[in-house]
């Protein structure tokens, strides 16, 4: 395999080479500047990463066609392409590789589980290490001088899922009391059953139980049977993209229907391919997750272009996409492919140049500081945003209505 | 907790389950009765079925309940070959060799597949995946009931096929007593072939079962053979019908360790039993003393 990668890379060099000396302009412009491209594009988490990797590289082109950083003469950006393969060794065999080949810094991990090893992995280099998802909390609070997250952690979006959850089930009377929870059982979803654990109660809702299954799951046919002899108001799953299609599909199977399906990052519930290839199953799901700004131009400009790709405009296309934008800004006022100056810059960055919802960038200690989720829920077979209020575009439907 | 909305239902369940798991398990057993052997290829030749399933809908459009009627004989054709053409001559009639050969392949297949398909998890969408049938106050997945019944009869054929087929009668005659069923006139060379055929085949039927519920990746039948050992020990090596009811069994403790334990603890209770039957009872339950 790691042949593989090496002919890739040598193939995707040599091709670089071949479009930079095309021109006769080609030696005035500085020469590339790499940078790392990691994903999980094999493995369980591989439509995550594949995702992941379609919005780095369309950035990168896109940075590039428009004169690439110009503080460097025009130097083109160089993706170094990496399979993290779904886990955490494999995360950081790809940063070891990235680190040999040069790079000036490395976007992306999408699981907390493969962040949090390739940034510490990252951190032994001063390279700096931009997390496109990765929401566990340790991350950012680890101290480590390279890591940014341009999206917002765990304690931020439990919060506001649990303040728009409260809102949601007031506004409608306040029919939920009880919920259950189902995890799986990597950094992310213990984590974040631990935080809505212990924060549920005191919103006056009533866990009844939690249930936490590993990745990858094929079989939800126990869980299901759980959920429907316990009946709770409220479901709330937390797990990746296959397991949350196969759970929701379960739980249409057993006839298990809650008052809400209500998640948290839930893998696929704000997810356009888990609405188009099953309506049914993805009907009403409601989810507290990271969502493009409807009102930026840019964002809804690449949608189209996905769309037209017959692509799904999900989530880690768009924050991969300003990640990488937001490193070139960095690259840009550094004026150097210098790794620690890279990292002087991200700190003092203030990009607002991206696709999401946070304003102007602002990293403290790593995190940046305006970065939150939007509620959203499947009506009909679209996506809508029903939370905060000063983007929505729809109304939250809760209860859900009985078929 | 203990309320019968959840208990039948998983019961149910792991029986379903557990019949997937005892016709992975026929196919060890049924090898390791007449050769002897313990072969470590079983998981990699699942494997290598699963794929050809998947393909076989994927590039073909054909349904796995239908790429079963063709994929048995021909698995069936590629087991008799290597144990005809590899295994045997490569042994030279030593147990131990075997053993060796068998782990050879496996580490072969499974690297071939992963060279050529790469790690990737695969699953196809079939538009009865997720039906229903409704019994009492269980819904039972449609692929989960025809794959119940597919073992079911599977396991009856092959009970029959060996008491009453002069195949059968050879095939236990070797078993018995090698020598003697050379003696007599029986092509042993041929007979182990047929029954390391037979073991294939069961794996090509078992992986249409499972590919329409289940994933693909190099290394997805290795889960199913950890499991079938167990059940192979604890049925008593060599029997079918051991396998059978080992398989039901063990798909029925998977199911309630996963409901009580949590699913991450699921297969613990196999486990478990495993050391406790090798401690209390190393012949199996079916298995003749030693």
């Amino acid at each position: 395999m790691s042949r593989d990668n090496l002919n890739r890379r040598r193939f995707l060099q040599s091709t670089a080479a071949a479009a930079l000396s095309a021109p006769s302009i080609a030696r005035a412009q500085g020469s590339a500047v790499k940078v790392g491209v990691l994903h999980p594009v094999s493995g369980a988490l591989s439509y995550s990463g594949q995702q992941g990797r379609i919005g780095a590289q369309l950035a990168i082109e896109d940075i590039n066609a428009a004169g690439g950083i110009k503080a460097l003469g025009g130097a083109k950006i160089e993706a170094v392409l990496g399979d993290a393969q779904s886990t955490p060794d494999g995360g950081n065999a790809e940063v070891e590789k990235m680190n040999s080949a040069g790079v000036a810094a490395i976007v992306g991990g999408y699981a907390s589980s493969i962040c949090l090893a390739a940034s510490q992995t990252a951190a032994r280099y001063n390279l700096p290490y931009i997390v496109d998802v990765g929401v566990v909390d340790s991350i950012v609070t680890r101290g480590l001088k390279n890591t940014f997250r341009f999206g917002p952690g765990f304690g931020v979006i439990a919060k506001t899922a649990l303040d728009n959850l409260v809102a949601i089930n007031d506004a409608a009377g306040k029919p939920a009391k009880t919920v259950m929870i189902v995890h799986e059982d990597s950094a992310f979803g213990s984590g974040l059953s631990k935080l809505l654990n212990t924060q549920l109660p005191e919103r006056g809702f009533q866990v009844l139980e939690v249930i936490s299954h590993p990745t990858p799951t094929r079989d939800f046919n126990n869980v299901a049977l759980k959920v429907r002899a316990q009946n709770p108001d409220i479901v709330i799953p937390a797990n990746y993209y296959n397991e949350y299609v196969l759970f929701a599909r379960t739980m249409q199977q057993q006839r298990v229907r809650p008052k809400g399906i209500y998640s948290v990052l839930g893998g696929a519930a704000s997810s356009y391919k888990f609405v188009k290839e099953f309506p049914e199953a993805a009907q009403y799901i409601m989810d507290c997750n990271h969502w493009f700004d409807p009102k930026n131009q840019k964002a809804l400009e690449l949608k189209k272009r996905i769309d037209a790709r017959n692509e799904f405009y999900t989530y880690e296309v768009y924050m991969n996409y300003s990640c990488i934008l937001l490193l070139a800004d960095a690259i840009e006022r550094a004026g150097s492919a210098d790794r620690a100056r890279i990292i002087g810059a991200l700190e003092n960055s203030t990009f607002g140049g991206h696709l999401m919802p946070y304003g102007p960038t602002k990293f403290v200690n790593g995190q940046n500081q305006g970065a939150a989720p939007v509620n959203t829920q499947v009506i009909g077979n679209d996506i809508q945003v029903i939370l905060p209020a000063s983007f929505a575009s729809a109304k939250a439907v809760f209860p859900m209505p009985r078929a | 907790m203990v309320s019968s909305v959840i208990l039948v239902p998983a019961l149910l369940n792991g029986l379903m389950t557990g019949a997937v798991y005892a016709l992975v398990a026929l196919g060890l057993t049924l090898i390791y009765g007449v050769l002897h052997i313990i072969n470590f290829a079983h998981g990699a030749l699942l494997t290598a079925a699963l794929f050809a399933a998947f393909f076989a809908n994927k590039l073909l459009g054909i349904d796995p309940y239908v790429a079963a009627l063709f994929l048995a004989p021909l698995f069936f054709g590629i087991g008799y070959a290597l144990q005809r053409f590899v295994i045997g001559p490569a042994a030279h009639g030593e147990d131990r060799n075997i053993l060796l050969v068998t782990l050879g392949l496996a580490v072969m297949i499974e690297n071939a597949l992963l060279y050529a398909f790469r790690a990737d998890t695969r699953t196809i969408n079939l538009s009865y995946a997720f039906d229903v049938v409704e019994i009492g106050n269980s819904f039972l997945a449609v692929p989960r009931v025809v794959a119940f019944g597919v073992v079911v009869a599977i396991a009856a054929l092959l009970w029959f096929a060996m008491r009453w087929t002069d195949t059968g009668k050879a095939i236990r005659a070797v078993a018995k007593e090698k020598l003697g069923a050379e003696l007599s006139g029986i092509n042993v060379a041929h007979i182990y072939a047929v029954t390391f055929g037979l073991g294939t085949a069961c794996l090509a039927v078992t992986a249409c079962l499972l590919i329409p519920t289940y994933y693909i990746n190099p290394h997805a039948g290795n889960a199913f053979v950890l499991i079938a050992f167990t059940i192979v020990v604890l049925g008593g090596m060599g029997s079918v019908a051991g396998a059978m009811l080992g398989g039901l069994f063990v798909g029925v403790v998977e199911s309630f360790s996963g409901l009580y334990l949590g699913e991450s603890l699921g297969q613990i209770g196999i486990f478990v039993m495993f050391i406790l039957v090798l401690l209390f009872r190393p012949s199996g339950l079916f298995g003749e003393r030693a």
